[in-house]
């Protein structure tokens, strides 16, 4: 079968879908490949750079559509393009279906199979296949030059000869793929970077980064990702007040704010409002990576760079993989080629449409005439579901004292209680033995008491050496039989001897290796 | 000389032990402490040799000093792997000497009690002592030596038993005679028959055969409780042996032995009941052996175990910043503590943070491990307890495992129905990378799958501990 390219027709738009590398790989998989001559001009590929891939050159697009199976392109079709689709063929492209439903309905009418890249799911093996990620990568990345370009200042802090030079502070919302390059980039030009995220299990990506997490003082709920496969959901009017309130107070510091918050399929929120932009200072830039849903910030202006009132350059570009078409082409073909592989398990030429599989049926939107949007959900669960965390209730002042106080009282009942049983324990003892025995009695329970008094003072490495020496105490036995052994007969002295014996090696060996043991611990 | 003198001694004595007790607080305070301890003793031999009561002196003297040979060299030549071997073998010492003490006053008392009033007077010594005493003292001096013979004779058989086990002469898994706990129980009754009999009679045949009841409870009862379960039941003998002392002091009426048996058992029994703490299982469950049955059918353990060699676990040594080490009684007998002192100073060296942490079971005997890294010269402020150190695991890049299994078991937390749920554990799993140095495949002492194995961040360092850590070195720059 054969993939073709034609050259994108949208106005401004420089990337392609194959590249002479990918073109090179395709034919790998049994594919022959064409491309629509000049398809790769703005993206810095020449049509010989094709021809020596091996990839035939066709002059117009209309005899590019008629002489191909499969047509990879970027943007999704225009009507044109949509209406050369045949029965049988196979489009693969961003599409959006939820937004071009017309289209959508178009390409199924005409009987083409498409498989749309935005739609692939989010799980780890159609990672491979993930051109939003990609391309957001890209975008994260330029939105920090493009800053840089309209930013008046070093990014890094210096102290030269001619003074010093502050560094810069970035604001990154939103720590998706975009914001978490966008992280890496402004850290690696040496800005002190913060980021914020409504899902807070994002906090360690952000802070691997080299960024620091901008904390919310919030208690909410927290945004469970795992539920929206990974991307983020709107939050509660409440909590998006706290975050306003944490941006105003970042506003005046901050230098350059990247605003990358999307919500899948809604307009993007809200976050970075006039009066924020009018707190900053005059030559600060603000970057909109949201400027195709209405932008993040309220002053945004789609594909605009504006300049506001107090000198602070908004800019609302939505094309920024396109700016860098070169390294984009090259990560979204690869893309298409990980998606064909796919579609190729045989290798040998033949697409192997499996509906059966999760990335492909989620990826695609119609086919033999039908029209399979919105897919399933996926069988595989894009990130492990969060365990829900246990945390214990913060108490009110009240409540903590209630708890102390009836702590309290619970340990006086107990000790007053044990002391009652204690105390009548000994006057029933008191009341049958004979004074001698009681004398030695309460020599013998103020020794118990004394004991656990100081035990517990042991420190828990020495418990070793603890037991050493109380060992070596305990064969003070040995004075029971130096008392006895004067007395009586043999037996007497033999059976008292032989205590004398084993309590002495006792008392020496307890002793020296404690004393062992003990020299032993050193400080570092 | 005078009787003042020796009291005077004895309470001189016993308020160095105290203090010899309490201050092992700290460690430096504890190398001034054992001098406390050593001189009350000598006060103690000294006054009582030369108070009312003794003779044959001289040949106490040669005893003492011939114990005290042997004693010396045993102290110096006992590995510090074997501690508590050392321990369960000096506790048996007390506990014969005990039951010897025991019987001499019982053949004191008959003899005495056999006397006329002129004969008695003429009495010296110990059977002075006795003559003294009216008819209810004497009722009460026969239980305080029947109940000092009985814990004396426990007290000894279970430490040879507990010797035995764990210097490795006896097998340490739990077993029972046929019969069980009934046998025990049995040998309880006969022996408290046999404190009646003789409390009536006062004869020697009850004695004897109490006797040989409570060696036979002290030789079942450790015989029946397994190897990890150790340290519990060192501490517990060591309450014992104290508790005898006790006894026999209310017996001769020397306060001194009270006070200090008093200490020594009290002691005993905090130690213990720290160590059934840090199990999460009560005193009466240890000492009846074994573990309790499981509420329910284990957890089902996911995943595999993921072998590493020693390249790996020194690239991942060389990349972290912090490291815990987490030694168990697997280090101890592969005698690997010099080599990982070695590792620490290595990695210390090099600028890592090494920390160990040791949980209070660890090894068999309270403290065991404290010890052997002390002996390896591990700085002792480098070594903390689980409570000061289990909240630090999620920083922490590394954590090696050597030779320990159910203290780091996460199922006791993860598992309502292990056999050790609850149990306080180290919670090593929440490190970054865990390297578990270990013989081989199979689960510890308790018999209880460890899941921490099988964890994702987990790794197997197979091998002979000592093996391993000296096959890292090298690879640590």
């Amino acid at each position: 079968m054969k993939i073709g390219t034609p050259k994108e027709v949208f106005e401004g738009e420089r990337r392609v879908a194959m590249t002479p590398d990918s073109a090179l790989q395709l034919q790998k998989l049994g594919y022959e490949c064409a491309i629509e001559t000049g398809a790769g001009e703005a993206a810095g590929f020449s049509d010989e750079a094709y021809k020596a891939a091996g990839v035939e050159v066709l002059p117009t697009a209309a005899q590019l559509f008629k002489a191909v199976d499969i047509v990879a392109k970027v943007r999704e079709p225009n009507e044109t393009e949509a209406k050369r689709l045949t029965k049988g063929q196979t489009l693969i492209s961003f599409f959006w279906p939820a937004q071009n439903k017309e289209l959508m309905e178009l390409c199924q009418s005409k009987g083409a199979s498409v498989i749309a890249m935005d739609m692939v799911p989010r799980i780890s093996r159609a990672q491979k296949m993930d051109a939003l990620s990609s391309m957001a990568n890209i975008a994260g990345y330029r939105a920090v030059i493009e800053a840089g370009n309209n930013f008046g200042r070093f990014f890094t802090g210096q102290v030269t000869a001619a003074g010093k030079v502050p560094p810069a502070k970035v604001l990154i919302v939103g720590a998706g793929v975009a914001g978490l390059a966008a992280i890496g980039t402004a850290t690696s030009l040496g800005a002190i970077t913060l980021a914020f995220d409504v899902r807070p299990e994002v906090a360690e990506q952000i802070e691997s980064m080299g960024a620091e997490f901008v904390y919310l003082d919030f208690e909410e709920q927290a945004q469970d990702g795992a539920a929206t496969g990974g991307y983020a959901a709107p939050s509660s009017p409440e909590f998006r007040e706290a975050q306003l309130k944490k941006f105003r107070e970042l506003a005046p510091e901050v230098d350059i704010v990247i605003t990358t918050a999307l919500i899948p399929g809604r307009d993007a929120p809200v976050l970075w409002t006039k009066d924020m932009v009018e707190m900053m200072r005059p030559g600060s830039v603000v970057v909109d990576l949201a400027a195709e849903k209405g932008g993040n910030c309220e002053i945004t202006e789609k594909d605009q760079r504006v300049v506001s009132d107090n000198g602070v350059v908004v800019i609302g570009y939505t094309d920024f993989p396109s700016r860098m078409a070169a390294q984009a082409s090259t990560l979204y073909s690869t893309n298409i080629r990980h998606m064909m592989t796919d579609l190729t398990p045989e290798k040998n030429g033949q697409t192997n449409h499996n509906m059966e599989d999760d990335v492909i049926r989620g990826a695609t939107i119609t086919h033999e005439g039908e029209i399979t949007f919105p897919p399933p959900p996926p069988k595989v669960k894009a990130i492990a579901a969060q365990k829900p965390k246990e945390k214990a209730k913060e108490l009110t002042p009240e409540e903590k004292r209630a708890a102390e106080v009836a702590a309290f009282k619970k340990e006086t009942k107990t000790q007053v209680t044990l002391l009652a049983i204690g105390g009548a324990l000994l006057l029933a003892v008191g009341l049958v033995a004979p004074a001698s025995f009681m004398q030695h009695f309460i020599v013998f329970v103020l020794s118990v008491f004394i004991g656990f008094q100081v035990i517990w003072n042991v420190s828990h490495s020495l418990h070793t050496p603890l037991m050493a020496v109380t060992n070596a105490i305990s064969s003070i036995i040995i004075l029971g039989a130096l008392m006895q052994i004067g007395s009586g007969s043999f037996l007497v002295i033999l059976l008292a001897a032989l205590s004398v014996f084993m309590a002495g090696i006792n008392i020496f060996g307890g002793f020296l290796v404690t004393r062992r043991m003990l020299a032993m611990f050193q400080k570092s | 000389m005078e009787f003042g003198f020796t009291t005077a001694a004895y309470v001189v004595a016993a308020v160095l032990f105290i203090l010899s007790l309490g201050g092992l607080s700290g460690q430096e305070s504890a190398k001034r402490a054992v001098w406390y301890g050593i001189v009350g003793m000598a006060l103690a031999v000294v006054a009582t040799l030369i108070g009312p009561g003794s003779g044959l002196w001289w040949l106490s003297i040669i005893l003492i000093a011939g114990g005290g040979a042997i004693g010396y060299v045993v102290a110096k030549r006992v590995q510090m792997t074997e501690m508590p071997q050392l321990v369960a073998a000096m506790h048996s010492l007390v506990g014969l000497a005990a039951v010897f003490v025991g019987f001499i006053a019982h053949i004191e008392m008959a003899r005495v009690s056999g006397m006329d009033q002129e004969t008695k007077d003429a009495l010296k010594g110990f059977a002075k002592l006795i003559a003294k005493k009216e008819a209810v003292e004497l009722n009460i001096l026969r239980v305080e030596l029947f109940l000092g013979i009985f814990i004396g004779a426990v007290t000894f058989t279970g430490s040879v038993i507990a010797y035995g086990k764990l210097a490795g002469k006896v097998t340490s898994a739990a077993k029972k005679l046929p019969g069980g706990h009934i046998l025990n129980a049995a040998a309880a009754i006969i022996s408290l028959i046999c404190l009646i009999w003789y409390f009536s009679t006062g004869g020697f045949f009850p004695l004897f055969v109490m006797t040989l009841m409570a060696l036979f409870i002290g030789y079942h009862l450790i015989m029946g409780i397994g190897g990890a379960d150790m340290p519990v039941v060192v501490s517990m003998l060591n309450s014992y042996s104290g508790w005898a002392a006790a006894a026999i002091g209310f017996s001769l009426g020397n306060d001194l032995l009270i006070v200090v048996g008093a200490l020594v058992g009290s002691s005993g029994a905090i130690l213990s009941y720290i160590m059934c703490k840090a199990m999460n299982r009560s005193f009466v469950s240890v000492i009846l052996g074994g573990f309790g049955g499981a509420a329910g059918p284990a957890m089902e353990v996911e995943g595999e175990q993921i072998a590493i060699d020693a390249d790996g676990v020194a690239t991942a040594l060389k990349e972290a910043d912090s490291v815990i080490i987490i030694p168990g009684y697997g280090m101890a007998v592969a005698q690997a503590q010099q080599s990982v002192s070695e590792l620490t100073r290595k990695l210390r060296s090099q600028g890592k943070e090494v920390r160990f942490a040791i949980h209070p079971v660890a090894g068999r005997l309270p403290g065991h491990m404290n010890v052997l890294l002390a002996e390896s010269k591990v700085p002792y402020d480098i070594v903390l307890e689980m409570q000061e150190i289990n909240d630090d695991f999620p920083t922490t890049d590394v954590v090696i495992v050597i030779g320990s299994n159910d203290i780091v078991n996460p199922a006791a937390q993860e598992d309502p129905n292990s056999p050790i749920a609850g149990m306080p554990v180290l919670e090593c799993w929440k490190a970054k990378q865990v390297f578990v140095s270990k013989r081989g495949q199979g689960t510890g002492y308790s018999g209880i799958e460890n899941p921490l194995f099988y964890k994702e961040n987990t790794r197997m360092f197979y091998g002979d501990a000592k093996a391993s850590i000296d096959s890292l070195l090298p690879l640590i720059g």
